[in-house]
């Protein structure tokens, strides 16, 4: 009875449901992934953009938009926090800030012009260069508490 | 606290602010793992105001670098909304974490998994 019921299409149709669902829980997750190291401090973001080029069928430019994106309401909330607290030194972030949006404006524009793949291979440069910095500062910091 | 900045912090933190907003709009990120260091060694802050005076300086530079890639047309919303909702709850498990994990051990694998990835993208 019920076998004759399940058409061909219905089966299509939940399966092309399920894929999506699928796609969303992965979307989230790599969020999570992403959200937590940037929560510990260090750069999320820098994570974020491979694993969803990587696993969630991203295109690059779309990854970079998204990380951008989703730093905003982060920002904000850790804003508040960190303002309450006295940490932020407006007038060092100010100093910064001028001339960062001075390239900021001319290198986003040149991003855009890029094909993907090519954006791409540079981020992944650019990647391997930070990660060996920061395993360099990591083991150095070792260093120096294991001395004291 | 905050002391004067002197005319050689004022030359580092320029030269750094370029450098960071051109990497962070080229990138589409990585501007605060640049930044926490120049506002740590170059303009001695400690840590944490570092952390937190990263996050203001990089603020209004992610805005208009997003207003950019938005106007070349590159993001998606629905996907961008879910990833989003992940982000900031990573965000809130990461800082509950903050502290009670090994932070060497997490910089550790956050730096190996950044090479992996990073050589990935370079060579394949």
């Amino acid at each position: 009875m019920t076998a004759k019921s399940i058409t061909k299409s219905t089966v299509i149709r939940y399966s092309y449901l399920l894929l999506i669902i699928m796609k969303i829980i992965i979307l989230i997750i790599i969020g999570i992934i992403g959200g937590t190291f940037g929560g510990m401090g260090m750069g999320g973001g820098t994570l974020l953009i491979p694993l969803l080029t990587t696993f969630g069928d991203v295109s690059q430019h779309a990854a970079q938009s998204i990380n951008l994106a989703a730093f905003l309401p982060m920002a904000v909330v850790a804003l508040i926090i960190h303002f309450v607290k006295k940490r932020v030194v407006p007038k060092y972030a100010l100093l910064i800030a001028i001339p960062a949006m001075i390239t900021a404006i001319p290198s986003a524009i040149l991003a855009i012009r890029f094909e993907g793949h090519i954006l791409a291979r540079c981020f992944g440069g650019f990647l391997v260069v930070l990660g060996v910095w920061q395993m360099y500062r990591v083991i150095k910091i070792k260093r120096i508490t294991n001395n004291e | 606290m905050t002391n004067k900045i002197n005319k050689k912090q004022k030359i580092i933190a320029i030269i750094g602010g370029l450098a960071i907003g051109a990497v962070n709009g080229f990138f589409g990120g990585g501007g605060g793992m640049l930044c926490v260091p120049l506002l740590q060694q170059g303009m001695k802050l400690e840590a944490k105001k570092a952390h937190a005076t990263a996050i203001l300086t990089i603020l209004p530079i992610s805005v208009v670098s997003l207003i950019i890639y938005m106007i070349g047309g590159h993001l998606p919303l629905k996907q961008g909304a879910i990833i989003s909702g992940g982000v900031v709850a990573g965000g809130v498990l990461g800082a509950l974490l903050l502290g009670k994990l090994p932070s060497k051990a997490v910089g550790i694998i956050f730096a190996l998994l950044m090479i992996v990835a990073g050589g990935k993208l370079l060579f394949f």
